[in-house]
């Protein structure tokens, strides 16, 4: 193909042909990087089934030492903040600077939000000794062993899932600086498009935890 | 000992010489096409050589019969191996009805042998010829796996449950026992022997040799039942607070979940240990856990305590 | 008559010379060179470690090293080996550097993401130095619980975080390559115009990036235990060891596939091109490829096979596994007719062909041993395993390996190495090899169990033949890192096409300018239409 027509736009890397090619070099690239995703969560997942299915009572009762009520706020702030981040994607795709910056600036303040609230029920859980180690102390005592795991389980899926939150913020800050700087435009969104990608994703992992940590056994009393 | 150049173990159990015609078997079968594989690469290595670097290859690309034949000449060849090989595996896992039970306790970096009748052995084991064993054990803290090359027989150690090996040994000598799981500094150092005797001998060793103090045990687990208070709730009329425990080891339990298992090794070991896991139906989840109150010796003697629990009075279970 | 001033051309290396510019560069081809450099430190650290672990195994008894040194030793050669030679050595050396070119790209589809892949590479394997400074590990590569949460007074920690580290390296490489493929190939390349060591690299570029996650959860959760006691692999609070098995295998035994696939694909290269010869079968050696990928995901509980798996889950797996060895074989029935009505040329590449096609079949058909369940109760944690997957891993692997890197050496350097020398040195490897392990398959069957340190004095005439084997192994290795430096001096240049080869890369200058290509090509051939339309600089 010859190189004579140069209609360099300023986002096109070298090595790609044209915006097109690289756009859907960046859409493939983040959803194989979201499987790879659904696998390192995959494995906690299987870990949590296994030991749930061998010690459901004892992961019941360690299960209603969390705080429903917050658990179901944050997974309202964390689905708001999928909306306000498709709506961003949509407005970048319209050209629309100072949309694309309002709905940032709402999806990273509800995304704090929801880490704050997390960092409220963690401060709990850190009062209450159920950090699992050395200080860890839970009755009824016949369950402690088994609820143990539970809050292992606990806080390494939802620490795992704070920390995505947190590299997503980061990612958000990133977007929000070149839609201020007018490198988003309707011509070249895809950057922003793909960080909607990642953010969803951090959403429905959460979708998953939610239930399976805070609402084993909730419907009987 | 053993003297020469070996290229097998000795062939000490019933197992043994299975295995060894399987090993052989899956040989020759791998080596005839091994040979025509090393032999055409060699022959059109040779034939086919071009000093110069100028000719070029015949234009094939391809043939779909062959790609089918071998194909499927391999597959149906990977299935019979399968099939015998299967079995095989099922007469090493399945141990017979009648065994001689010995219970074993791999730690880092000894293996303890108790036998029924109460002598205990560490890194020895004396097992008589022509009668089916069955070794049963577990760790007491990292993973460790009991191996007899001379039987062919292997499992490993893990703790929290228990694992079996059994044998029928063949030939009277001295074989070893090695741990095949790594753990730790002294992995290699824990090791043993393992001792086939004629009957005779082996009576005579149980007469004699080894620690018999504290009775055999099965005596060691009724005192422990009666010490540990299980005989407050189990009363073998099945009126207390706990199931009878009178003709259980083998038995099918239905659970309060409704599911229905064998009350084998594994699940006494796990009632005493992790009492609330599984609970019999019809009675309350009320047992307390005796982990840290016992030890493997002593879970290891009130099963065959249990064992021998039979309607009518107490089976008899001894290694004569 | 006229004389013509010919300017020095261009190319990847020469076009600029400070350390910044490779530090910093965005060139696939100097992100491969960057990754040779680190992978043979890690392959000549692996060797100091193996040769060590002969040494003290020529006597049965523990005079060489402590138990706890030994330990660590045969330990760090396997993490060294395993995860920063065997995994990375094809796809992030060779493959970075070649993968674009051979598809008519300019280069990956993420150049900077390639950049932080051997950052991050480089940061895990300094970490495993760090480890190793400190007084290493001793868990074995296996990283079994609860030894390892629990048991273990080494570096658990360090080296679980710098393995967990390097995962995201592969995660990230598997990722670029796949995007790569789909989306960068030259007008004309369709799927079934690449070669074939493209399928390779995307069939193992899948295995990356579903199979590694796994094993970075599973030694995060490592870590977490050891370091603040969680408890999720302790029995003594109702945790399973036997999990933790389950979680590392189901990578790590896709993993082999990650050190094998990419290998398969230089053979079937260096083989058409030494064959002068299209590659017999290419749809079935391709679709090979993918099966070995996606079959490789369900046999790994045949590492389980006495760990406490049920018998019927047992049989399953065994079954599995005797499947996933088909794709394997019915490659080797390819290659071996792909030589029939050749015009064979026995040139360095190709002696490493033909060693691969040895060693290889000796390891996969001793992996038919090890799936038979009645076999694998006795022969599992023995010599006959580390026979066998030696076998694989070094008669494969490496062997595969050193054929891609005296094949592309001339693209790479533009030099030429004494072709002599590399046919001796692929001959010693070969016969080493042969003495090193051949006799671990006897070892194995006699019952002389794996991480022994010391042992039976009966074990001894064997172990020593095996020694023996390593030092003429060793020797076999050296040679080729003295006649490769000297030719990057001294060697005879390389045109663009010495070995007369058809492939995109061929048609570009050696080494390569730094854009690939002057102008992007378009493919109308098939691969492997031989005889070459262009071959600059033919050597004899």
């Amino acid at each position: 193909m010859p190189e004579a027509v140069h209609h360099h736009h300023p986002a096109l890397a070298h090595h790609f042909d044209d915006l097109e090619q690289q756009k859907e070099a960046a859409t493939l690239g983040m959803w194989v990087f979201l499987v790879t995703e659904v696998l390192f969560f995959g494995g906690l997942f299987l870990v949590y089934t296994v030991y749930r299915a061998w010690y459901s009572e004892a992961f019941a009762v360690a299960s209603h030492e969390l705080d429903v009520t917050l658990g179901t706020i944050n997974t309202a702030v964390l689905i708001t903040s999928s909306l306000t981040m498709a709506l961003a994607v949509h407005a970048a795709q319209l050209g629309q600077r100072r949309l694309v910056i309002i709905f940032l600036v709402a999806t990273m303040a509800l995304g704090a939000a929801f880490l704050g609230i997390k960092s409220i029920e963690y401060y709990h859980k850190f009062t209450e000794h159920h950090v699992p180690g050395p200080s860890f102390a839970f009755e009824p005592h016949e369950y402690a062993r088994h609820a143990q795991i539970f809050f292992s389980l606990y806080f390494i899926m939802t620490g795992l899932h704070a920390l995505h939150m947190v590299i997503g913020l980061g990612i958000m800050t990133w977007m929000l600086w070149w839609a201020w700087r007018g490198t988003i435009t309707a011509e070249y969104y895809s950057p922003i498009e793909v960080s909607g990608l990642y953010w969803h994703f951090v959403d429905i992992v959460w979708i998953f935890l939610f239930p399976l940590l805070y609402l084993i056994g909730r419907h009987v009393h | 000992m053993l003297s020469g150049f070996q290229l097998f173990p000795e062939q000490a159990s019933t197992l043994a010489p299975e295995v060894d015609s399987l090993y052989l078997g899956v040989i020759s079968i791998t080596a005839f096409f091994a040979i025509i594989v090393v032999v055409c690469v060699t022959y059109f290595a040779i034939k086919y050589r071009d000093h110069t670097g100028d000719k070029v290859g015949a234009p094939i690309t391809g043939s779909v019969p062959l790609e089918l034949g071998w194909s499927l000449i391999p597959f149906f060849t990977a299935i019979g191996i399968f099939v015998w090989a299967s079995v095989v595996f099922f007469h090493i896992v399945r141990a017979p009805d009648q065994t001689l039970e010995i219970y074993s306790t791999g730690k880092r970096w000894m293996w303890r042998f108790q036998h029924i009748d109460g002598q205990r052995e560490i890194n020895e084991l004396h097992v008589p010829i022509g009668r089916p064993v069955r070794v049963v054990f577990t760790s007491e803290d990292v993973l460790h796996d009991l191996f007899i090359p001379a039987f062919r027989v292997k499992a490993d150690a893990v703790p929290g449950r228990y694992s079996a090996i059994w044998f029928e040994a063949t030939k009277v000598g001295e074989y070893h026992l090695f741990c095949a799981e790594y753990c730790g500094t002294r992995h290699s150092g824990m090791i043993g022997t393992v001792y086939v005797m004629e009957q005779a001998d082996y009576q005579a060793w149980l007469g004699g040799g080894g620690t018999t103090a504290g009775g055999s045990m099965l005596q060691r687990g009724e005192a422990l039942f009666t010490q540990l208070a299980c005989v407050t709730c189990h009363l073998s009329d099945g009126t207390g607070r706990g199931p009878s425990l009178v003709g259980v080891y083998g038995s099918q339990v239905t659970l309060d979940s409704g599911a229905v298992v064998t009350a084998d090794e594994s699940y006494l070991r796990e009632s005493i240990l992790s009492s609330q896991a599984k609970t019999v139906k019809g009675y309350e989840r009320v047992m307390p856990t005796f982990q840290g109150l016992i030890n493997e010796d002593g879970v290891a003697s009130l099963i065959e305590y249990i064992k021998s629990l039979q309607a009518g009075g107490t089976r008899v279970a001894s290694a004569q | 008559m006229e004389t013509m001033v010919v300017e020095k051309p261009v190319t990847y290396i020469n076009h600029a010379h400070t350390v910044s510019s490779w530090q910093l560069t965005k060139d696939h081809k100097r992100i491969g060179i960057l990754y040779l450099i680190v992978v043979s430190t890690a392959f000549a650290l692996g060797g100091i470690f193996a040769t060590l672990i002969r040494m003290e195994l020529t006597t049965p008894a523990g005079d060489l090293l402590s138990a706890d040194v030994y330990n660590r030793m045969f330990t760090m050669h396997g993490v060294t080996m395993v995860f920063f030679v065997l995994v990375p050595a094809v796809p992030a050396v060779l493959g970075n550097f070649v993968m674009p070119l051979m598809i008519g790209a300019r280069d990956v589809a993420f150049p900077r993401l390639n950049l932080l892949s051997w950052y991050v590479f480089t940061v895990g394997f300094l970490f495993t130095i760090a480890s190793m400074v400190l007084g290493g590990v001793d868990t074995g590569w296996t990283f079994y619980t609860p030894y390892s949460s629990q048991g273990s007074e080494s570096n658990v920690l360090i080296t679980g975080i710098g393995v967990f580290i390097t995962g995201f390296s592969s995660i990230l490489t598997g990722l670029n390559f796949m995007v790569t493929i789909h989306r960068m190939r030259a007008p004309g390349m369709t799927w079934f115009r690449l070669p074939l060591f493209i399928w390779a690299l995307y069939s193992t570029s899948l295995v990356m990036v579903l199979g590694t996650p796994v094993i970075a959860i599973t030694l995060l959760m490592l870590v977490l235990e050891r370091g603040l006691h969680l408890g999720i692999f302790d029995p003594r609070l109702g945790g399973d060891p036997v999990l933790f098995q389950h979680l590392f295998w189901f990578y790590s035994h896709p993993a082999v596939y990650i050190m094998i696939l990419p290998p398969m694909g230089v053979i079937s290269e260096v083989i058409a091109c030494f064959s002068r010869k299209n590659v017999f079968g290419y749809s079935f050696v391709a679709f090979s490829s993918l099966a070995i990928a996606v079959f490789g995901f369900l046999v790994w509980a045949h590492h389980l096979f006495v760990a406490g798996i049920s018998p019927y889950s047992a049989l399953i797996f065994s079954f599995l596994s005797f499947a996933v060895a088909i794709p394997s074989a019915v490659k080797t029935f390819n290659w071996t007719a792909t030589l029939y009505k050749g015009a064979i040329w026995w040139k360095t590449p190709m002696m490493f062909v033909f060693g691969f096609l040895g060693l290889f079949l000796v390891g996969g058909l001793t992996g038919v041993f090890l799936a038979s369940l009645g076999l694998d109760i006795h022969l599992t944690d023995t010599y006959f395993v580390v026979a066998h997957f030696h076998y694989i891993m070094v008669g494969g692997a490496i062997m595969g390996y050193f054929a891609g890197l005296h094949y592309w050496w001339p693209k790479m350097t533009g030099r030429m190495y004494n072709d002599t020398l590399g046919k001796l040195a692929a001959l010693l490897i070969f016969v080493g090899f042969n003495l090193t392990f051949g006799p671990q398959f006897i070892l194995g069957y006699l019952g002389m169990p794996r991480r022994y340190h010391v042992y039976p004095p009966e074990f001894q005439v064997l172990n020593v033949l095996s020694s023996a084997g390593a030092s003429i192994l060793g020797v076999g290795y050296l040679i080729p890192m003295v006649y490769l430096m000297w030719s990057l001096r001294y060697g005879r240049i390389a045109g663009s096409n010495p070995w007369g080869a058809v492939g995109l890369e061929w048609t570009t200058s050696s080494p390569p300018p730094t854009e690939n290509f002057a102008e992007t090509p378009i493919v109308t051939w098939d691969p492997y239409e031989y005889p070459a339309a262009d071959v600059e600089g033919h050597v004899a």
